[in-house]
């Protein structure tokens, strides 16, 4: 059995390690996808034979604050030669937590033969494995994707609102500080514009990076987030639950944890989130 | 070097020019700092968590210094370097001219807001620095 296998994942297929990614670089079936903050890092040095999605330019409206639609995935899947059938696997830098935001926007589209590859390039970088700097070629494929459906893995600003109203679950996954309004960013990032600090009214504060074994950015195991989000937090998995950060992009990683990893039958990222909330006129919120 | 810049209008050819200078770019020597760099030398709002020192020359220039903690600081090193070429040996008084927002044209679509934002503090570190060696 491998590592993997045994952390008792509620569906450990979703992640892969950094052996299986090593044993697959060549493999025409799987299309390897790094994704990060710093837009130069890939280029700086990738895994072999991956591709670079870039977060801003690549799975953003270019225009309005939404994702692409239907024909800029079809565009991007091209452009990476990925079909309906090729195997994707993110990784990145910050604990997977950008490759975790591309794999939730792959979502959107139904891309279900996704994974992630555990620990990202920090444990591929500690494990010495090979980076290069060499272009990656690539054969465009042809991808018909469905429409966008965002309904069940994303939140909007309303459901929010009916679902803070109801009292359902809400995970606060930014540190502490931004959850008790003291700051409205991460410790040493810039303010990105949030007028209003503090938390949604009853949201628990349990910040994404609690997920991770912060040694070789690899997910903890299905045991150790059990007593995190259930018996720490009073998580319940058979209830609704929506995760949100700032942007959305933290609480993908979050939203991950949550439903593949635990089993959470009902979990959706609110992208809107604290740029969103923090913003608006009249809504509730909590120091 | 602006207009070097804008010479690369190809996103491909700006990363590759990007990365040439991260490339180049070298670490606080230890006759400056050493480790832990002193807190006071750090760049607000940089999540690459960047340093900055400038030291007086003989003749009244300075000469920047700059640490990048995160590995993953690619751009962060990019600038230091771009930084360290262009304003090292000018006087303080016209390194404290610098205007932040030259990190837009010489990032242009390799950053986001976020990043944009950490990079251009680490303009206004090295302003501060130059207006208080000035």
């Amino acid at each position: 059995m491998s590592d993997i296998a045994s952390r008792g994942y509620a569906d450990p297929s979703v992640l892969v390690s950094t052996e299986w990614v090593a044993e697959h670089l060549n493999d025409p079936n799987v299309r390897i996808i790094e994704s990060n903050e710093d837009t130069l890092l890939y280029a700086s040095g990738h895994l072999p034979g991956s591709v670079h999605v870039d977060w801003t330019h690549d799975l953003n409206d270019p225009v309005r604050r939404d994702y692409i639609t239907r024909k800029g995935f079809e565009s991007l899947m091209s452009r990476i030669g990925a079909t309906p059938k090729t195997t994707v696997v993110f990784y990145g830098d910050k604990n997977n937590w950008w490759a975790c935001y591309a794999f939730w926007v792959f979502q959107l589209f139904g891309h279900r033969n996704a994974k992630v590859m555990d620990g990202g390039r920090l444990k591929w970088e500690k494990e010495g494995r090979a980076l290069t700097r060499d272009v990656t070629s690539i054969t465009a494929s042809k991808y018909k994707a469905p429409e966008r459906k965002d309904k069940p893995v994303r939140a909007f600003r309303q459901e929010v609102i009916a679902h803070q109203q109801k009292k359902g679950q809400l995970v606060d996954v930014r540190s502490p500080e931004e959850y008790a309004g003291t700051r409205m960013h991460m410790p040493d990032y810039p303010n990105e514009g949030a007028l209003r600090g503090g938390h949604i009214p009853g949201a628990k504060s349990i910040p994404w990076a609690r997920a991770i074994n912060p040694d070789d950015g690899t997910f903890k195991s299905a045991g150790e987030l059990t007593d995190l989000y259930v018996k720490m937090n009073k998580l319940n998995k058979a209830k609704p639950t929506i995760a949100y950060c700032r942007i959305g992009e933290r609480s993908s990683h979050t939203w991950f944890a949550l439903k593949y990893l635990l089993g959470f039958k009902n979990v959706r990222n609110y992208d809107g989130s604290w740029t969103e909330w923090g913003n608006s006129v009249g809504l509730p919120i909590e120091k | 070097m602006l207009d070097t810049f804008a010479m690369f209008d190809d996103p491909t050819d700006r990363t590759n020019l990007l990365l040439s200078y991260a490339d180049k770019f070298k670490e606080v020597p230890p006759t400056v700092a050493v480790r832990p760099f002193d807190r006071s030398h750090l760049v607000p709002h940089c999540e690459s968590e960047a340093y900055a020192w400038a030291v007086r020359q003989p003749g009244g220039t300075l000469k920047l210094y700059f640490a990048v903690e995160n590995p993953s600081g690619v751009s962060a090193k990019a600038l230091a370097a771009i930084l360290d070429r262009t304003l090292s040996g000018l006087p303080a008084s016209e390194i404290a001219q610098v205007d932040p927002e030259i990190v837009e044209r010489i990032f242009r679509q390799n950053i986001s807001m976020g990043k944009g934002l950490g990079l251009m503090s680490m303009v206004q570190s090295v302003r501060a620095l130059a207006k208080a060696a000035g």
